[in-house]
């Protein structure tokens, strides 16, 4: 009797699968663990990467980077400049619709430009350069610029943060300050807010009303029409559970996998391991207060620390991180050089001690912000201020969650009032690729980011490089940018690495990933 | 029903003190979440424009004040990070931890009473002894340790059940108690140990009463004697199941986490971690409710198991 009870029991809760997956039969979805969850709709509210991904499910761009990391046209479909660089005309592609059904027109375009340029260090910089848009019919509008600005396509192509999303202008027209909770669209997907469970579940369906574009998908360009009926994101804050349902084919990627499991994860047939983003881990010194408001300080860290050690103890495989990568802007990049960096490829104690006593350091105590979570950045802050105590520095190193540590760095005091003097990070390669797209390299005098950097001649040089029009001029002061910032360090590069996703072997064109979960490419 | 009106309001003070203190801890820990919501690349005057934003900039004493004033219209506010009306989170959260709660509850019930009653009947013996063994076992174990060993026997290699997520009874019964299954038998294993005990302790007590002897020296058989028995050990039971109960309506963090259950638990815990001041106000505040809810509901059960008690 008891062996009849636990069959049917069995059968009952088999059968159950059995229905649930062939209900899940009728339609291809594709699940995916996102590296965190979403929270803010809005990709002009926050830097997020999360956001900025459902940022790019949902909405398109005028321009987007290929897969060579060149600004082609998307929702553009032709454009002209001026003689003098100083008047850019751009047509729209014909039968492009929000997902509310309404035309997407030049006055949407227009508005959703205006808010972007409200956020974004090259929208600053547009500002700066004289930049106004106007709207010249329904399907064009113009850009007038004082004087020339070399990044007008690259500024509509930013991929990372905050890039420049296309939404109806009643909804671009909301202030920058308040956060936009209605999300439409001209994407590849459709939000399903219905199905929405925040710290759970993320549901988006293929978009029927998206326009695509004839050229093959490639980086962000190109076709972006989803393979499969429905994505699901799966909020699974546990990596253990994330791998085992990885394996157990109850979700079908992660989109970056610990380092821990890496290596497990490389011997299971079934599985398939990829590089999806290059990341640097850098550091970020308060220049608002001694000693790391003097350059000899910074310099003497910058001498200190070996990018082997930091990249090593973050524990990623050997083949996933770099020993030494020499440039500010991403090793494999197009901006890559190693302009000035020549000194610094391996660590030299001796000098690091001398540039310190020549700071004026004299033991005072400095502040670490250890974060104790994650265990990459925790690695890479334990390992940074082995190297600064090595040199002398007197570190105190006080240890909180990330977001307590987000809260105090932003506090612009000196050390007995809650102030701090360093602390590591890291950033995506899109954020860190260029002397505008990074930080804090983009961050100019009078800035409010936290560390305070300022360098007016960094300022000077980062002006003639983004006004530069020709690809030589542009080379020669990107060059002349990295020198100035090896002279005074406005952050400091600790170590390249490269986070990776993983999937089921089934997934279909996992190569053609790009930098960030451009997931309209897989196919199932 | 004098006694129910006093008890109900009895509750009032209770809650008022609840919500002061948790409104200030949560006010008073270090943490921004204008800083987390800004993001990693975000300046100073970015955060300060959010700050004034979400009405974070407001004093204290107003901020607890404007909550309070919503708290009395029934509303419990707006998650500063989704957006999303708290009422509406916490309703997406409450089936998984009630399916959960209860079918952990009934588990422990069937399986924790019986064997308890056993190995009180058997005291001494190797049965006992079995009983017991397991009961300190299942107590000391991690419940994360058994989560992972079941998701790895049972989904990975066995591949009987899932090993994350929670599939909604509106999808189907079986679907529902599969995805239960695992997480319910992890959770279980350490109320069964508790009840175990708390069962053979309290039988074995009143098994030595004069009542039992009379009535076994009357001919009694050995169920009617330990039925008899059992109904007089049923109020510390019953207190201790219902704890159970009310501990896991406020959350199973562990199991949450390690199974993927989006219960309210994993809410609270997230929001503590966002610094989502909304979210963990309300949430404390109704498990806090549900809590001093359930203990009340246990009193009230003693009359049920002894007539005696009368209020």
């Amino acid at each position: 009797m008891k062996k009849h009870i636990l069959a049917s029991l069995a059968v009952v809760l088999m059968a159950g699968n059995c229905f649930a997956a062939s209900a899940q039969a009728e339609t291809t979805t594709i699940r995916m663990v996102p590296y965190a969850d979403l929270k803010v709709l809005d990709p002009s509210f926050t830097t997020a990467y999360i956001t900025r991904n459902f940022g790019y499910m949902v909405y398109d761009t005028l321009f987007a980077m290929d897969a060579q990391g060149k600004p082609q046209p998307e929702m553009v479909d032709s454009y002209k400049k001026s003689d003098d660089d100083k008047e850019w005309t751009f047509t729209l592609r014909a039968d492009l619709k929000f997902s509310d059904g309404s035309p997407v027109r030049a006055a949407d375009c227009v508005a959703s430009l205006k808010r972007w340029m409200a956020r974004d260090n090259i929208g600053h910089a547009m500002t700066t350069a004289g930049g106004e848009w106007s709207v010249v019919d329904d399907n064009t509008f113009k850009l007038t610029l004082a004087k020339p600005f070399g990044l007008v396509l690259d500024g509509l192509g930013k991929v990372s943060s905050y890039p420049a999303f296309i939404m109806p202008e009643r909804l671009a027209g909301t202030p920058a300050t308040k956060p936009l909770t209605e999300v439409v669209g001209s994407g590849p997907y459709l939000f399903k807010r219905d199905e929405w469970v925040p710290g759970n579940k993320v549901v988006f369906v293929r978009n029927p009303g998206y326009v695509p574009r004839k050229e093959a998908a490639s980086g962000l360009a190109g076709d972006k029409a989803s393979h499969v009926d429905r994505f699901e994101w799966v909020i699974l804050p546990d990596s253990n559970s994330s791998v085992a349902a990885l394996k157990s084919n109850e979700i079908d990627m992660i989109e970056q996998v610990p380092a821990d499991f890496i290596s497990s994860l490389r011997t299971d047939k079934d599985i398939r391991i990829g590089v999806i983003s290059r990341q640097q881990a850098y550091m970020v010194m308060n220049q608002a207060f001694p000693p790391f408001n003097n350059a000899k300080a910074r310099l003497a860290v910058a001498h200190a620390i070996d990018q082997n050690d930091v990249t090593a103890a973050m524990g990623y495989p050997d083949d996933l991180r770099m020993t030494y990568c020499a440039t500010f802007f991403i090793c494999g990049s197009a901006n890559e050089t190693d302009a000035g960096a020549a000194p610094f490829a391996k660590p030299d104690i001796d000098l690091a001690k001398k540039l310190l006593a020549e700071s004026g350091y004299k033991g005072e105590k400095i502040v670490v912000l250890l974060p104790t979570s994650p265990s990459y950045l925790n690695a890479a802050t334990l390992v940074s201020i082995q190297a600064m105590q090595k040199i002398g520095l007197n570190v105190e190193a006080q240890s909180m969650d990330f977001a307590t540590l987000s809260s105090r760095r932003t506090k612009k005091t000196p050390l007995d009032q809650d102030g701090w003097s360093a602390y590591v990070t890291s950033a995506a390669e899109f954020n860190v690729d260029s002397p505008i797209n990074g930080t804090y390299m983009g961050a100019s005098c009078g800035n409010s980011l936290p560390g305070w950097p300022c360098d007016e001649k960094l300022d000077e040089l980062r002006a003639k490089w983004i006004g530069a029009t020709t690809p030589e001029d542009r080379k020669k002061w990107l060059d002349q940018v990295q020198e100035q910032a090896y002279k005074t360090i406005p952050y400091l590069p600790i170590g390249q690495f490269s986070l990776v996703y993983a999937t089921r072997k089934d997934l279909k064109n996992t190569d053609k990933l790009w930098g960030l979960p451009n997931v309209w490419v897989l196919d199932k | 029903m004098e006694y129910l009106i006093k008890r109900i309001l009895a509750v009032i003070p209770v809650m008022a003190v609840v919500a002061v203190v948790v409104f200030m801890l949560i006010h008073l820990s270090p943490g921004d979440p204008a800083a987390l919501i800004a993001g990693d690349y975000a300046t100073v005057d970015d955060i300060a424009r959010l700050h004034a934003a979400l009405g974070l900039n407001e004093p204290l004493w107003k901020q607890f004040m404007l909550w309070v004033g919503r708290l009395a219209q029934g509303d419990l506010g707006t998650s500063i990070f989704t957006q999303v009306p708290v009422t509406h989170l916490l309703a997406q959260r409450v089936g998984p931890t009630l399916s959960i709660a209860i079918l952990t509850t009934v588990l422990s019930v069937v399986v924790a009473v019986p064997l308890g009653v056993l190995a009180a009947h058997l005291a001494g013996s190797w049965v006992d002894r079995l009983v017991m063994i397991f009961a300190v076992l299942a107590f000391s174990v991690p419940v994360f340790l058994v989560g992972y060993l079941f998701i790895y026997g049972f989904a990975v290699k066995l591949q009987w059940f899932p090993a994350q997520g929670y599939v909604s009874l509106s999808q189907g019964v079986g679907p529902w108690l599969s995805s239960l299954v695992l997480p319910c038998v992890n959770l279980a294993l350490v109320y069964i140990a508790l009840l175990t005990r708390m069962t053979r302790a309290t039988v074995l007590e009143v098994l030595h009463e004069d009542y039992i002897r009379t009535a076994r020296a009357k001919g009694l058989g050995v169920l009617p004697v330990l039925r008899h028995a059992l109904l007089n050990a049923a109020i510390p039971i019953a207190t201790t199941v219902g704890v159970g109960i009310a501990l896991m309506i406020g959350g199973v963090v562990v199991t949450e986490t390690v199974f993927a259950i989006p219960g309210v638990g994993r809410l609270v815990i997230d929001a503590v971690l966002h610094h989502d001041y909304p979210v963990i106000q309300a949430v404390l505040l109704v498990s806090a409710g549900t809590y001093v809810l359930i203990n009340l509901l246990i009193d009230l059960s003693y009359g049920l198991f002894d007539p005696r008690i009368r209020y």
